[in-house]
């Protein structure tokens, strides 16, 4: 079959045709030149002032964005912070209020000790033995000129009685000695409690240290707060991003509890709301009561810590007097307790409805019963039974990750936000620049395509420029 | 907190009355009909088996029927036994057993017929199926799909069949289909094209009953 072309002049010669029309369209587009040029330059023009326009505005807009990020960040920091300072004081205080209780009693003891061992340091002060009179008889017998037996008898006498001083003297000192030992060795439990009460001294000192040392960290960070320093705002941010990350992982073990939680007691359910009915197409009403049922015990828990004041999601539950809170306290933990018995019962009747199914696929199937292996068989039913009781409290817990999500999931967005209107803006400043300088780049694409024409004109202009000189030339002569 | 507590209790309400939406629509609803006639009467242990995975798969809330092929089947003391399950599975489970029970004492005690009225037993099964307005609704026919209508017995007319699925199950092949399967192919072609004008949404065949019993309900 010819295909036919109805835009060729000669159909038999497609070639002349095409050059004919190519003529044609380079005549027509170098005649639609400047036209061409000054569409061009409107059209990148507009992209230009459009797209600066745009990522100026989203520059501005992420600018203001950041400011209030970072207020409410701050406010919210401030918040926690003051209230951490608030904690270490109330710590603080309450360590110092103990201890100055104790401290009198503390003073009395050691003073006590203090006494003792001085007493015991006199008494332990050396005795010196008693001067030896006798030197100074010795002395008088050797100053004698003339011998004989008096002196020898006297000497005698005097070694004697040196002799028996002198052992009367040496047990006396050790008998001095032993008892000085007795009172040392007495001294040395006293030691020992003057020690220990020391170092319980200084124990306190450290924990009162310690302390001290967390409020003036916890000060640093506030005064930064306060400051609104970069650097703070920036470990507020970080520290955000930490707690999104470890409080999502938290809740997705939460809600693998929950849906181990929801298998358990889905079953049961249909025999309380009915196994056929069908909210939607796909969606029974017994998933849908157990599902609520998970829920409401969430919504119990976290009734319960907000009243315990563990988290602050709801303000007017803070804000409450302590007899009303202790009321909604113990009216969600009573909620809960019986929302838990529910789960376990709904538990138990899971395994009689599975047991009973099970029997009934034997009788059809005219299989022989299943043999009973006594308690053993009783134990998944047990433990489905202490999950059911059990998980609803474990449930009750989610609300601290809940709150700590929603407080840095706002941060974490903002940053985002930020992050993507501050991209897009570049990208748009980024592209209005590139249409700027491709303006030019289509112009002279545009006057390639009509490159003949626009050498004809360059030979016409250059040829009537000479011609002209020429012109001028001769009338300068002739003049 | 009295009105707190008020709160709760009448969202508790609400969401009950609200749960309660219209069953019927998700339910099935199955008509099994069992040809009694002649010696497929003997093919009574496979019909049980059926009917035991019929029992084994019908959830809380569908329905089941069973019926002989008689000389003359539109008739209500043609079924056997016929049972809307509760929508409480421990109660459910009751009356499948009670049901099987049933069909025990049926098989046990069964006579052939001396004529094959299928299409009555169709027209019976329909009105059945309609009254419980399931959402899925089947007629199985457990035959060998030849007709053999008793004197003054009138069928030749149009039947309605309308949002129904029509499944044949172990529809044996007979001696002169064996000599010429044609009578055999055309038996299926007649019979699908009946239905099908009747305004069944599908005709299925299962001959292979250890492999193919999926087939015999739409799974939701």
């Amino acid at each position: 079959m010819i295909e036919r072309h109805p835009w060729l002049f000669w159909p038999d010669s497609v070639a002349l045709s095409i050059l004919v029309l190519g003529i044609l369209v380079m005549l027509f587009l170098y005649a639609a030149r400047k036209p061409m040029h000054g569409v061009i330059h409107s059209v990148c023009n507009l992209v230009t002032q459009s797209t600066r326009y745009i990522s100026r505005w989203l520059f501005l807009s992420s600018e203001n964005l950041r400011l209030r990020n970072q207020a409410v960040l701050l406010a919210h920091s401030q918040e926690s912070a003051a209230s951490m300072i608030d904690r270490e004081f109330e710590r603080v205080g309450n360590t110092i209020r103990k201890d100055m209780q104790e401290f009198p009693v503390l003073q009395r003891k050691l003073m006590e000790e203090v006494t003792r061992i001085e007493e015991d340091y006199r008494r332990c002060g050396e005795v010196p033995p008693p001067p030896p009179e006798w030197v100074g008889a010795l002395e008088s017998v050797s100053q004698l000129k003339s011998g004989g037996d008096i002196p020898r008898k006297l000497l005698e006498d005097i070694n004697k009685s040196i002799q028996k001083i002198h052992d009367k003297t040496v047990a006396e000192y050790r008998r001095s000695y032993e008892e000085r030992h007795k009172i040392l060795k007495g001294m040395q439990p006293v030691w020992r409690s003057v020690d220990k009460l020391m170092v319980e001294m200084d124990q306190k000192m450290l924990t009162l240290h310690s302390n001290a040392k967390q409020i003036d960290d916890d000060m640093t960070k506030f005064a930064g707060m306060r400051a609104k320093d970069s650097k703070t705002e920036h470990a507020l941010t970080v520290s955000a991003f930490v707690q999104l990350a470890i409080s999502s992982l938290v809740m997705v073990i939460a809600m693998g509890g929950a849906f181990i939680n929801y298998k358990l007691i889905a079953l049961p359910m249909s025999e309380m709301v009915g196994a056929s009915d069908y909210i939607t197409n796909n969606l029974r009403t017994s998933d849908v009561a157990a599902l609520v049922i998970i829920l409401m015990e969430a919504s119990m828990g976290l009734f319960l810590l907000e009243s315990l004041r563990i988290t602050q999601l709801f303000p007017k539950i803070a804000s409450m007097d302590d007899r009303m809170r202790r009321r909604l306290m113990l009216a969600s933990l009573i909620f809960l307790v019986i929302l838990a018995g529910i789960e376990s019962s709904l538990a138990l009747m899971r395994d009689m409805l599975i047991a009973d199914k099970a029997s009934l696929m034997r009788d059809l199937a005219s299989a022989a019963p299943a043999v009973s292996e006594g308690w053993i068989t009783n134990i998944p039913m047990a433990g489905q039974m202490i999950m059911g009781f059990v998980l609803p409290f474990a449930l009750a817990f989610v609300a601290i990750p809940l709150e700590s999500v929603v407080h840095s999931l706002r941060t974490v967005i903002g940053v985002l936000l930020v992050q993507t209107m501050r991209g897009t803006g570049f990208v748009l400043r980024f592209t209005g620049v590139v249409f700027r300088r491709f303006a030019k780049v289509i112009e002279l694409i545009y006057d390639i395509l009509i490159v003949i024409p626009l050498m004809v004109e360059r030979w016409v202009v250059a040829l009537r420029g000479n011609s002209s000189a020429k012109g001028q030339a001769q009338s300068m002569s002739a003049s | 907190m009295k009105r707190f507590l008020l709160i709760w209790i009448m969202l508790f309400g609400a969401f009950f009355v609200s749960a309660c939406g219209d069953s019927r629509v998700h339910s099935q609803a199955v008509y099994m009909l069992v040809d009694t006639s002649g010696s497929y009467a003997r093919e009574m242990n496979k019909a049980t088996k059926i009917i035991n995975y019929l029992l084994a798969t019908l959830n809380p809330g569908d329905s089941l029927a069973v019926a002989k092929v008689e000389t003359r089947s539109f008739t209500e003391k043609d079924i056997v036994a016929k049972v809307t399950f509760d929508k409480r599975p421990s109660q459910a489970t009751q009356q499948k057993r009670a049901f099987k029970t049933k069909i025990e004492e049926f098989s046990k005690v069964i006579k052939g017929s001396a004529y094959t009225d299928i299409i009555g037993g169709l027209i019976q099964g329909a009105e059945y199926l309609n009254e419980t307005k399931a959402g899925i609704k089947t007629i199985v026919i457990f035959s060998d799909m030849q007709e053999e209508l008793g004197k003054g017995t009138v069928r030749d007319f149009p039947i309605k069949l309308d949002g129904i699925r029509i499944v044949a199950l172990n529809v044996t092949k007979l001696g002169t289909d064996n000599a010429d399967p044609r009578i055999y192919l055309d038996r299926l072609a007649r019979w699908e094209a009946r239905v099908r004008k009747a305004g069944a949404t599908e005709w299925v065949v299962v001959n292979d009953l250890e492999n193919n019993m999926e087939s015999i309900l739409n799974t939701r």
